[in-house]
């Protein structure tokens, strides 16, 4: 079911509608029936895997948090009797069970994701250096079906897993509550990626009809139904268009194509983001926020702080942070320290840590080359301004005060951009060589003459969609420069009831419109989903 | 506690760490500059700090973090 499909927007209105109609404490349970009806739609063969994340996940937690309040309750019986070397030893015994209660845990979910996504891009790699000896490929490939969210629910409840393994989160007994937690239909397809200890504090509450809370919901949501419909997929065809034909389409289109792309996939991601933001606002849900108007950063790791920024918390917490902290990676700094001196040896495993989240990041991505180069490309990108980092502010030192003028935080800004802009390049060919080969012809191949001359209406939108996206892009960088001094919805509440009416009104009648439907429409499914 | 501050002046030559409290609340310390300094930490006071200790309020003053390694020290013996 998509979200811009008819069908998704009578599914949430009837959910809706019977949410603040149910007695409030069925409320939690209605959204449990609804995440069930929702993923049933979308096939019965994903449900078994996620019924398998639940109950694993369930077990595991469970297991932890009894063996774990066991063992407080030993050690405060034991106060005054046990040395402290005993005490030490036995929380050291709970602490490996609980580990590997974990592991088993982690190993069936990630498992099961890696074998659902990856075993096709393994089959391919191996049978790629089997055909460069033998000529032919050895292994045939699978045709599993990779179950719709499972990147996401997958993250999500690891993540909850490891809080509770760490003590940071409390089991949740009741396995309907946690399936809930796993499964909560808005952000089943592209995140944000919740923690369990945050979201809990509303998803089982019973909630009101708050007015407030309705009109910002629904507000949201048209805001992203917006961005989807009316800016993201007016211009995906004159992308889809650049990326389809490179031998036609190279040179100038080229960077016209990722300043496209760049645009197409904050609107399409964010558009996204909105909307299920939106739907858990209405039912009275907060979720975490996962953008912050990225596209303001000045560098690629401000970026990375602000984009998808759920999903970059997640590695930072759960691989990142670990790894980091892990006694190999210690012994490694030691050792680096040691023989190849201070400066190699604050920096290999830094430099080891940050590049093997990045290649995880790729992978988590898609299971293809194109996403692992772009990731490590990422990393190099954010660990070469880090060593450059002494020479800014040398730069800087001698130049006070350019960091504050205007002209060249824009510079800044734009860099960014068009930093990321080109190694989005490799998400857009998805194939490394052509990447490469399309980004060379930007400086090799000149045709910005016929490209202005014409050559932009020979993309399949016409000067009308030029026109729409246009204007919408700048509806969302005022929108976003508003935003910047809060919330744009708390101030148009301050409004009278004719200007919020108007709000409403406006972008009902502009995703009518201006959106990209209609005879022919084929609706798309938000960028994210495929991840 | 000076061998702390070395550690973070290594880090940000111009922070002035006997009276900043929002070192990562701030911004000042992202978690590059975190990882770097775990290591440093562990070079020199040989203690490994724990992933789950890895959290704002632990690092948001050169107090706090020095707090920190004192527990850990003390878990340690």
């Amino acid at each position: 079911m998509l979200f811009t499909s008819l069908e998704f927007i009578l599914f949430i209105l009837g959910v809706f509608v019977l949410y603040y109609i149910v007695p409030k404490r069925f409320q939690w349970k209605l959204l449990l029936i609804a995440n069930v009806f929702f993923y049933a739609c979308a096939g019965i063969g994903g449900m078994v895997f996620m019924g398998v994340t639940i109950v694993t996940s369930y077990a595991a937690t469970v297991c932890m948090d009894r063996l774990q309040k066991k063992a407080d309750n030993c050690i405060q019986s034991q106060k005054g009797i046990w040395t402290k070397e005993e005490r030490k030893a036995y929380k050291k015994q709970v602490k490996k069970r609980k580990r590997n209660i974990l592991l088993d845990c982690l190993f069936i979910n990630i498992g099961i994701l890696a074998i659902l996504k990856y075993t096709n891009f393994a089959i391919a790699n191996i049978n790629g250096i089997a055909a460069a000896f033998t000529g032919n490929g050895v292994l045939a490939y699978t045709d599993f079906v990779l179950p719709l969210g499972i990147s996401f629910y997958t993250f999500q409840t690891m993540g909850y897993v490891i809080d509770v393994y760490r003590g940071k989160a409390e089991a949740e007994r009741n396995i309907f509550k946690m399936a809930l937690f796993v499964s909560f239909f808005p952000q089943l397809i592209q995140g944000p990626i919740s923690r369990f200890g945050e979201l809990k504090e509303t998803l089982y509450k019973e909630h009101n009809f708050v007015f407030k809370n309705v009109l910002f919901g629904v507000e949201r949501i048209l805001w992203g139904y917006f961005k989807k419909l009316v800016i993201a997929d007016r211009i995906l065809v004159a992308v889809n268009t650049i990326i389809g034909q490179p031998s036609e389409y190279y040179g100038f289109y080229v960077f016209l194509g990722m300043i496209f792309y760049a645009v197409e996939l904050y609107a399409d991601f964010t558009g996204g983001i909105d909307i299920t933001i939106g739907i858990a606002q209405v039912l009275g849900i907060n979720l975490t926020e996962n953008f912050e108007r990225p596209y303001f950063s000045k560098s690629i790791a401000e970026y990375w702080r602000r984009w998808h920024i759920t999903m970059g918390a997640w590695f930072r917490d759960y691989i990142y942070y670990p790894m980091s902290a892990s006694v190999p990676v210690m012994k490694l700094s030691t050792f680096t320290r040691k023989h190849f001196g201070e400066a190699v040896g604050r920096r290999l495993p830094v430099y080891l840590v940050m590049f093997t989240v990045w290649f995880a990041t790729g992978i988590w991505h898609g299971a293809s080359w194109n996403f692992i180069v772009w990731g490590l490309l990422n990393c190099t990108v954010i660990l070469i301004s880090q060593e450059c980092r002494p020479l800014y502010e040398k730069f800087h030192a001698k130049f006070p005060k350019l960091k504050d003028k205007c002209g060249y935080k824009c510079f800044q800004i734009i860099r960014t951009i068009l930093l990321m802009s080109v190694l989005r390049l490799l998400d857009c060919y998805r194939n490394v060589p052509m990447t490469f080969c399309m980004f060379s012809t930007m400086f090799t191949r000149f045709n910005i003459g016929s490209v202005l001359g014409g050559g932009l209406l020979t993309l399949g939108i016409t000067v009308y969609d030029y026109a729409v996206v246009g204007l919408g892009v700048m509806l969302l960088f005022m929108v976003s420069m508003l935003q910047r001094k809060g919330s744009v919805r708390e101030r148009l509440y301050e409004k009278s009831v004719v200007v919020q009416y108007f709000a409403v009104l406006f972008l009902l009648v502009a995703i009518i419109i201006f959106g990209a439907y209609g005879i022919g429409y084929d609706a798309n499914q938000f960028i994210y989903n495929q991840f | 506690m000076d061998e702390l501050i070395d550690i973070l002046k290594n880090l940000h030559a111009d922070v002035d760490y006997e009276k900043c409290t929002a070192l990562i609340d701030d911004k000042i310390l992202d978690s590059f500059d975190l990882i770097t300094m775990i290591a440093d930490i562990h070079e020199k006071f040989d203690v490994i700090i724990p992933a789950d200790e890895i959290i704002a309020q632990n690092f948001n003053s050169a107090k706090s973090i020095y707090s920190l390694i004192e527990r850990l020290l003390d878990d340690e013996e």
